[in-house]
């Protein structure tokens, strides 16, 4: 169904946004969805690598991990859940602002998601202070003093910080994106005609939310 | 015989060359076409690199003992080879050159889908590209190219985090060429282009764009996590640290060996252009040449473990992971077979670009068939680590992707720059690479097979025989990639003018003129018949 | 162009349901006190399945969208599956008869 465009052409569409290469903005739009979709893929598998070592891991030590996942702060990691469930929301509704035409909501919405952006890496940051100050920090802080089996539990550590780190690197990027969308949106760019940069900078938000809900079980709760 | 005489641009149309002759009209270019050429030269550097690593190789192999360089050296001199001819020659090859500028021709775009992205990409590879000079200047890496741990994370003293991030750069490039390649093949085809006509060099470049996209993101995350292990000790793989090393073999082959799919499946499409254009005839079974190339790049996602027989891995997992490499042969053969029959009862002309397909199909087979050997379990005990392997893969790298990077390179050199190459001394050196390839690796095979273990810099005398004739080959293999640079930059100067289409091919990129306009077509064009459309053309004209 | 669009109401009905679920599996854990691996990850399938079909709108995509998504978790599965089928097997090595007397003192 995609495909069939191709030879048609329509004019009726605010046409100043189509980049030369495309024939009409129907075709910009579906390019540029699917060209994030398509990224979002390779972002699947880069964290795919990383589920892998810890599918293995835990199949290797399941009483290490337990002994591990004891030590992390199950109310902080729960309400960062939440706090990016609720960007999500803010950021799937200022979508649906800007394909209502509402600007000014739009640009609400868009200040909300980076708000909660920045709570969500504020609490990151006070969970990794708090490992520091355990000496649970592998390779650069790392002494265990509770009990037998430091070798194995270094290596939850070890996925927690590289998981949650690569994580928090793709929040600080979505901030970046939301900056960004914040000006243009200011600058009245965007309309029930050409939206596709909040489109899809939302996917890329939606999904950095996706690792965070599969992150928090594993590290947190099993 | 103007073109001696006159100027360099003498056409007075404009085209994508004459459009711009300042370096900022280059280097900020969102010309796929300029991007391709951009790229052609970068790859052309690294291929000339990789090429005298390979010769300070085979130098030192030219006598028993360990007498040019200390083992340390020899062991840079391969690894640079490698890291250099895999991460920055044969996977950008023919996608990021001939792909880059003939995917938007073929499917009648006037661009990539996303051009800025496209020349991104290009930096991206550029910057990798200068990491691993920088690593080479820096005193070299030692690991091999495959970067195994604990060797890579916790003993070698080389430079390797710096070679794994120039790896890690590139990757990003080649995910964003592949990225863009399926967006424009889905979403700017041509009116009348459907699925079925597209060219096969379209469908095998498609299919690699799946694998850059799902195989290149788990090497980089693979990467990241043995460099964190290096620079931080925070511990994935060093058993010292509660890892298993055998953990990173399976995440680096998750890519590693579909890459070379990434590395062969353009080339078969390359060889698929070239075939039906020098038989004049219709491909024989185009749906299961397309096809197979999908499968050969969703079945290149299953067999990684082949590569780890004796690195500890179960041997139950072994015999799964040999089976479906067994598997994988199956579409490989398909298009070996389908060439062939394309060729039979044909108009077969010997122009080079044939000379080199002709070249691709037996020395690929070779290389396949050996691969098929390599996968049997009970074999691969023996020939594992041994010349036997570095036969193999070379027959399919060089003798199947080189040879088919070559040939296209000749095949649209004259769309691609206007300008006709010497075709006698294209024909000398085609034979050249060819005599050349067989003299340098055949040799291998028996070393192998005898037991000559790879990555060592000495060997007993009674292997001495077999290695001069190698090192003997590789000399000439190297008089056979100089030829072409030379008679290709001559051509630039003094090359005759190419028309339209001077083999009488079919396709899109042949129906605009030599070189292209910035925008490929003066009209969209329309797609009424099938590919490779040969037989009925001429059939017409002769009634 | 004619995109969906989906009213408030919608939205947040699935971020209402997020949140629910995100207190259940809270619950299990620290409530009930059950560290269950299946529990846990069901929950968080479902919440992403949420997440991709209401927020990223894959429900009302095109047939390449929903390709690109399942492409996504086939090729994870493969990644995890054929890798674990190495360390799950491992344990099943036969050992060959007399093995202990050629094993290495150390």
């Amino acid at each position: 169904m995609s495909d069939a465009h191709v030879g048609t052409l329509e004019h009726t569409h605010d046409e100043e946004h189509v980049a030369h290469q495309f024939d009409n903005a129907q075709q910009q739009y579906e390019s540029g969805n699917l060209g994030m979709w398509l990224f979002l893929l390779t972002e699947v598998m880069f964290f795919g690598g990383m589920f892998g070592a810890y599918a293995v891991y835990r199949t290797w030590y399941p009483d290490a991990f337990e002994i591990a996942s004891r030590t992390t702060n199950i109310p902080l990691g729960a309400m960062n859940t939440l706090v990016l469930i609720v960007s999500s929301l803010t950021m799937a509704l200022g979508v649906q602002s800007a394909q209502l035409g509402k600007r000014k909501r739009l640009a609400w919405m868009i200040a909300l998601t980076m708000f909660f952006g920045l709570v969500f890496l504020g609490v990151k940051a006070a969970e990794y202070s708090e490992k520091w100050h355990h000496q649970h920090v592998p390779g650069l802080n790392w002494n265990w003093t509770e009990g037998e089996g430091g070798r194995e539990v270094q290596i939850l550590f070890c996925l927690y910080f590289a998981m949650t780190g690569m994580h928090a690197m793709h929040m600080v990027v979505g901030v970046g994106i939301m900056t960004w969308l914040l000006i243009t949106a200011l600058k009245g760019r965007y309309s029930p005609a050409y939206y596709n940069p909040v489109e899809i900078s939302g996917l890329y938000w939606h999904f950095v939310d996706i690792v965070w809900i599969f992150l928090f079980p594993l590290l947190y709760l099993i | 015989m103007s073109a001696l005489t006159e100027p360099r641009h003498y056409t007075s149309e404009l085209n994508y060359l004459n459009n711009g002759w300042t370096l900022k009209s280059w280097l900020l270019t969102k010309d796929h076409k300029r991007i391709a050429m951009l790229y052609l030269i970068s790859i052309t550097v690294f291929f000339a690199l990789g090429g005298l690593f390979a010769a300070a190789v085979r130098l030192e192999l030219l006598t028993p003992p360990g007498d040019l360089m200390d083992a340390e050296t020899y062991n840079k001199m391969f690894t640079m080879h490698g890291v250099i001819m895999i991460f920055f020659f044969l996977i950008p090859s023919v996608p990021a050159t001939l792909g880059n500028f003939l995917v938007p021709m073929m499917v009648g775009a006037k661009d990539l889908a996303f051009p800025r992205v496209n020349l991104l990409s290009w930096y991206l590879y550029v910057l990798g590209g200068i990491f691993a000079i920088y690593a080479a200047v820096q005193g070299g890496v030692d690991t091999g190219w495959t970067f195994y741990t604990p060797y890579s994370s916790t003993y070698s003293n080389t430079a390797v985090i710096v070679t794994a991030m120039g790896a890690f750069v590139a990757g990003f490039s080649s995910i964003l060429t592949g990225l863009n390649f399926i967006v424009t093949v889905h979403k700017m085809r041509a009116p009348g282009l459907t699925w079925g006509r597209l060219p096969l060099f379209v469908w095998a470049h498609y299919a690699t764009s799946l694998i850059q996209l799902l195989g290149t993101p788990v090497v980089a995350i693979t990467l990241v996590l043995m460099m964190l292990e290096r620079g931080l000790r925070i511990g994935f793989f060093d058993p010292a640290l509660g890892g298993d090393p055998v953990l990173f073999q399976h995440l680096f082959w998750f890519y590693s060996h579909p890459a070379v799919y990434i590395m062969i499946l353009p080339g078969m499409g390359v060889i698929s252009e070239i075939v039906t254009c020098f038989s004049r005839k219709h491909v024989f079974g185009y749906p299961f040449i397309a096809g197979s190339s999908l499968a050969i790049a969703i079945l290149g996602f299953f067999v990684w473990g082949h590569h780890m027989f004796v690195a500890g891995q179960s041997t139950y997992a072994s015999m799964v992971f040999s089976l479906i490499t067994f598997f994988v042969a199956a579409p490989s053969a398909v298009k070996v077979f389908n060439w062939t029959a394309t060729m039979y009862k044909g108009s077969v002309s010997y122009a080079t670009p044939m000379l080199y397909a002709m070249g691709f199909i037996g020395l690929f087979t070779i290389g396949g068939v050996t691969g098929v050997m390599l996968a049997t379990t009970a074999l691969d005990l023996h020939l594992h680590d041994t010349y036997f392997v570095v036969a193999h893969f070379h027959y399919v790298m060089v003798g199947g992707m080189v040879m088919a990077f070559m040939g296209g390179l000749h095949f649209w050199w004259p769309k691609m720059t206007g300008r006709m190459y010497h075709e006698i001394w294209a024909r000398i050196s085609a034979g050249l690479v060819f005599i050349g390839f067989n003299l340098t690796f055949f040799p291998q095979f028996i070393l192998g097979y005898m037991g000559m273990p790879r990555r060592y810099h000495a060997y007993p005398e009674e292997f001495v025989v077999l290695n001069v004739m190698s090192t003997a080959g590789s000399s000439v293999l190297g008089v056979g990639y100089l030829l072409p640079a030379i008679y290709f930059i001559y051509s630039l100067y003094r090359g005759e003018q190419a028309p339209p289409n001077p083999f009488r091919a079919k396709g899109l990129e042949w129906e605009t003129p030599s070189p292209p306009p910035t925008e490929n077509f003066l009209t969209t064009p329309v797609v009424t018949e099938d590919a490779y459309a040969y037989a009925e053309k001429e059939v017409k004209a002769l009634v | 162009m004619q995109h969906h669009i989906a009213p408030t109401r919608m939205y947040i009905g699935v971020f209402l349901a997020l949140a629910v679920f995100t207190a259940l599996t809270v619950f299990v854990r620290l409530g009930l006190e059950i560290r269950s691996f299946t529990i846990a990850i069901s929950i968080a399938v479902v919440k992403a399945t949420l997440v991709i079909l209401y927020f990223m709108h894959v429900k009302w995509s095109g047939v390449l969208t929903k390709m690109a998504v399942v492409l996504a978790v086939v090729f994870l599965g493969i990644l995890l599956l054929l890798t674990l089928t190495d360390y799950g097997s491992r344990s099943w090595q036969p050992k060959i008869p007399g093995w202990e007397k050629h094993q290495v003192v150390q």
